[in-house]
């Protein structure tokens, strides 16, 4: 798209591209490129020399069962944080769509947890979940269960699930909540005089077009989960129990940084970028057409 | 705006209760935080812990904003700012420029550069760690501002936003200005920032938490605890095995760290909100 | 003040024309109107002068200056957009200012000349306000002060007055005819109304296709249309078309009437009667026959549709009667030779004498 009426210097426009030019190119294509062009080395025991292996970095990943059940993980995860987040944020959203009077005030007690750090969500819920101190755990005693997710995988996901779940719930209400509000209240008024109860009312009418919403939301919820819960599960678990939380992008720093295997942990970041690709593509070819709605 | 048709109060009361349940929830774990950060240690360490604020507030706080563990929390929170408020205003000014000359020009490579900016969306620092690491090392920036902020800075989705924005802005009024005699940049601090008022506003907002809730990018990037920012620097405060911390200072130390970004949040709740609805659209 | 004279002014985009050479000369403090419907290329052309957009071909000269390779601000022109195009984060003071702050000013002057145009404008009470309190006419007239406050040798309006309603219309209208007489600064003027061509030109240039139909007074170009264009174009309701032929000199409707005498060839040929030129007679008694289909009483004239027996339509204009035809009923025609006009098949004028 471009503007009729345009400025005619012939030099000011590389000069206002040119910031954003530059850092793009030092700070993410020239270090996307060293991700692809390292991921076909790997670095010989001495760390003095890297050797060529072209893709074997990337089909040892494929066969490897740590890489395949970091994806699995990293699946589960995405699905359970997602899943729960969006249910519960649509839930809170519909709810406070019905009210008129104290809907600002709730919107506001419910939406500071986006300005929560995900590290800093970890940091709350490991307190909250802490094997000897925490106040969860004790209650959980006095039932007979008890709780120390430092040894129990399940446990661990779960608590990594609850606390990135939690930060998330307060951006899908916003999104769900402004999307309910932009549904004509003459369509809901006719169901209702169509004889539809609230509930049919809200499935077969209200969520159908709150599909834009929700589809982007989906989306958006994915990559969080694929990516900015690295400070979740840094602060938490560190990728444990035996990293039975350990998700891709946890995967590419552990071997990269801790590992110090960098052709393996390039070869990971490669097929992240793939996966960040799609999503992105698929994003905006159905927000295309949702300007065309 | 109410999906709601019939009028029953015991209909209106129940969702009352349920929104103040959801916020309940919520808001539990912050709860529990302050409570934490206002007593002992002593009180703490055997479960369970009292849920009415202790005494402590004060001294658990200086505390924390003198010596916290490993660098005064007070600094920690210095860095955060400076570190935040480099990735908002670097990020808003960038890319506004930028998008001035994507729209208002044209110029040979125009539609590289473009595409160049877009795949960019493709390309969270999470999927690039290793290596720009290794790029910021190769400069010289490790443990520097310059290596906190400028890998952050270059934003596609600002970008997107502020080109959206311009072109919605009428052709005539830049014409009116070329016959008043303004010039490119005359017509974009004077015309077209001013307009730009409320998306920018909102935008701040957006980036300052972005900025500030980096956690990875500074990880890496800083082994001095001089240069630790507060969101990254309370990991190293956690208990590790079997050592034992003292955790009121840490969950002062976690409070302090949402001070600044909830309150941003709060302040602007309008503009924010207004300003994420549409900016995704 | 200045002259302004186009000169064989021609507008390509790539490979398509959309002006085909046009010429004009404005003399000094004239209101001229460029007027026609949409994509005749008007727009385009008071675009071309006001350096918006480039000049494919031909020259424009204000006062003793070619401008085609100035920038806007230095053809001295000022210009009033469709939509005003006020700065809307600015007050009305400043709207008005803006101009001059930018050529460096200094503060008293703007003061004084931004002051005297509001005084001219009515808009003092305004000047603190911004443009999305004021009405849309108030915002014409700041964007009128925004161009007046420059002093600027041309004036160019670009169909300020499409978006006020009718009423409104009509009293801007005056305001600004006023308004260029008293400042005597020429003036280009766009519209697709040809009302407000009527009532605001000294001359118009009425254009069709990229190609000006015809230059010339008011009064011309109504009572001497150059072509069936101009002469369909300007005058409400339309002139009246009737196919015809000449034939052995004499001019035959298509529907049968005998008509006149001319000194002709043999061609095809369209007659043209203005609707307030036709009047009734007993069927059978005029020129030919019609028959009425309906009648619109406005109060001062009452406007009568016919249609004869090869469907053409006819409007027949009449003072404030009483005495209205019945619908279905059969009327004669009747029209002066003066007031008959004749064009060749493409469209021109033809100029003969026409004998009953």
């Amino acid at each position: 798209m471009e503007k009729r009426v345009t400025f005619n210097n012939r030099w000011l426009p590389y000069l206002l591209i040119a910031p954003q030019i530059v850092i793009t190119v030092v700070f993410f294509f020239w270090p996307a490129g060293q991700a692809i062009y390292q991921s076909a080395f790997i670095p010989d025991p001495f760390g003095l020399k890297n050797q060529f292996v072209g893709i074997e970095n990337f089909t040892f990943l494929l066969s490897d069962q740590y890489y395949r059940s970091s994806f699995f993980t990293t699946g589960l995860f995405s699905l359970l944080v997602t899943g729960i987040s969006m249910s519960f944020a649509l839930w809170l959203a519909v709810m406070a769509d019905r009210i008129i009077k104290g809907a600002d005030a709730y919107r506001t007690l419910l939406i500071w947890p986006y300005a929560v750090a995900p590290a800093i969500a970890g940091v709350l819920w490991l307190f909250l979940f802490n094997p000897s101190i925490g106040i969860l755990p004790w209650y959980l005693a006095r039932m007979g269960y008890h709780w120390n997710h430092a040894l129990n995988g399940g446990e661990a996901m779960t608590l990594v699930v609850i606390a990135s779940a939690w930060k998330q719930i307060s951006y899908n209400f916003l999104f769900f909540l402004a999307g309910l509000q932009s549904i004509p209240p003459s369509i809901i008024e006719a169901a209702a005089l169509d004889g539809a109860s609230f509930s049919k009312r809200f499935w077969t009418i209200v969520f159908p077009l709150l599909s834009p919403t929700t589809f982007f939301l989906l989306v958006v919820n994915i990559v969080y989960a694929f990516f900015e819960t690295f400070g979740v599960i840094h602060t938490i678990t560190a990728g444990g129990p035996q990293q039975s939380t350990t998700i891709l992008v946890y995967k590419v720093f552990a071997d990269g940084f801790v590992g110090q295997d960098l052709g393996s942990s390039a070869a990971q970041s490669v097929i992240l970028l793939l996966v960040v690709s799609i999503l992105t593509v698929i994003q905006f070819r159905f927000i295309e057409r949702r300007v065309h709605y | 705006m109410s999906a709601m048709v019939e009028n029953r109060s015991l209909g209106l009361w129940l969702t009352h209760l349920a929104l103040i349940i959801g916020i309940c929830l919520i808001c539990f774990p912050i709860y529990v935080a302050f409570i934490a950060s206002t007593v002992t240690q002593a009180d703490l360490i055997s479960p369970p812990m009292p849920l009415v604020p202790g005494e402590h507030f004060l001294q658990n706080y200086r505390e924390a904003l003198l010596s916290g563990m490993s660098a005064p929390v007070w600094l920690m929170l210095l860095n955060s700012m400076i570190m935040a408020l480099g990735i908002t205003f670097g990020k808003i000014a960038i890319s506004i420029i930028s998008a001035y000359a994507i729209v208002y020009f044209r110029f040979p490579l125009k539609n590289l550069f473009f595409w160049l900016i877009f795949l960019t969306l493709m390309l969270p620092v999470e999927v690039r760690i290793v290596p720009t690491y290794e790029v910021v090392a190769g400069l010289g920036l490790l443990n520097s501002y310059s290596g906190l902020i400028l890998p952050l800075i270059a934003s596609a989705t600002a970008t997107f936003l502020f080109r959206q924005l311009f072109l919605t802005i009428p052709d005539e009024l830049v014409e009116a200005a070329r016959m008043d005699g303004a010039g490119p940049m005359r017509f974009f601090v004077d015309v077209l920032l001013p307009m730009s008022r409320t998306n920018i506003a909102a935008l701040f907002v957006i980036l300052f938490i972005y900025g500030w809730n980096q956690y990875l990018w500074p990880l890496l990037v800083t082994t001095d605890p001089s240069m630790n920012t507060i969101v990254m620097g309370i990991k190293q405060m956690l208990p590790t095995g079997d050592q034992t911390v003292e955790w009121p200072v840490i969950m002062a130390t976690a409070i302090l760290a949402m001070v600044p970004p909830v309150a941003v949040v709060l302040f602007m709740q309008k503009l924010f909100v207004k300003g994420l609805v549409e900016s995704e659209k | 003040m200045a002259r302004v004279i186009l000169h064989n002014v021609k507008k390509n985009y790539g490979k398509v024309a959309v002006i085909h050479g046009i010429s004009l000369d404005i003399s000094n403090g004239e209101l001229i109107v460029i007027v026609g419907p949409s994509g005749c290329g008007k727009s385009t052309l008071l675009r071309m002068v006001a350096g918006l957009e480039r000049i494919t071909e031909g020259t424009v000269t204000i006062g003793d200056r070619v401008v085609n390779d100035l920038e806007p601000r230095e053809r001295d022109i000022a210009m009033v957009f469709q939509n005003y195009a006020l700065y809307p984060h600015m007050s009305v003071f400043n709207n008005m200012a803006y101009g001059l702050k930018i050529a460096g000013m200094d503060k008293q002057e703007i003061k004084e000349r931004v002051g005297q145009a509001a005084n001219l404008l009515e808009l003092e009470p305004f000047l603190k306000r911004k443009p999305r309190q004021l009405s849309g006419g108030q915002r014409q007239r700041v964007a009128m002060g925004r161009a007046i406050v420059r002093n600027p040798a041309v004036f160019l309006f670009d169909e300020p007055l499409s978006n006020l309603d009718a009423k409104l219309r009509v009293q801007m209208r005056m305001e600004i005819k006023t308004l260029q007489r008293n400042l005597a600064v020429t003036s280009l003027y766009v519209t697709h109304d040809q009302v407000e061509a009527m009532t605001l030109a000294d001359r118009m240039i009425v254009m069709h296709n990229g190609i000006a139909e015809q230059i010339g007074t008011p009064l011309e170009v109504y009572n001497n249309p150059a072509t069936t264009f101009v002469a369909g174009f300007i005058g409400s309701p339309p002139m009246n078309f009737l196919s015809a032929e000449v034939k052995d000199g004499v001019v035959h409707l298509i529907s049968g009437a005998r008509f006149a005498q001319c000194s002709l060839e043999d061609q095809p040929i369209t007659v043209g009667i203005r609707p307030e030129s036709l009047r009734f007679c007993p069927a059978g008694t005029g020129m030919y026959d019609a028959t009425v289909r309906f009648t619109e009483v406005l109060g001062a004239e009452t406007l009568i549709h016919l249609k004869n027996h090869i469907n053409e339509d006819l409007i027949i204009r009449l003072d404030r009667t009483d005495q209205l035809p019945e619908t279905g009923s059969v009327m004669g025609v009747n029209s002066a030779c003066n007031d008959i006009f004749l064009f060749d098949k493409k469209g021109s004028r033809v100029h003969t004498r026409l004998e009953l």
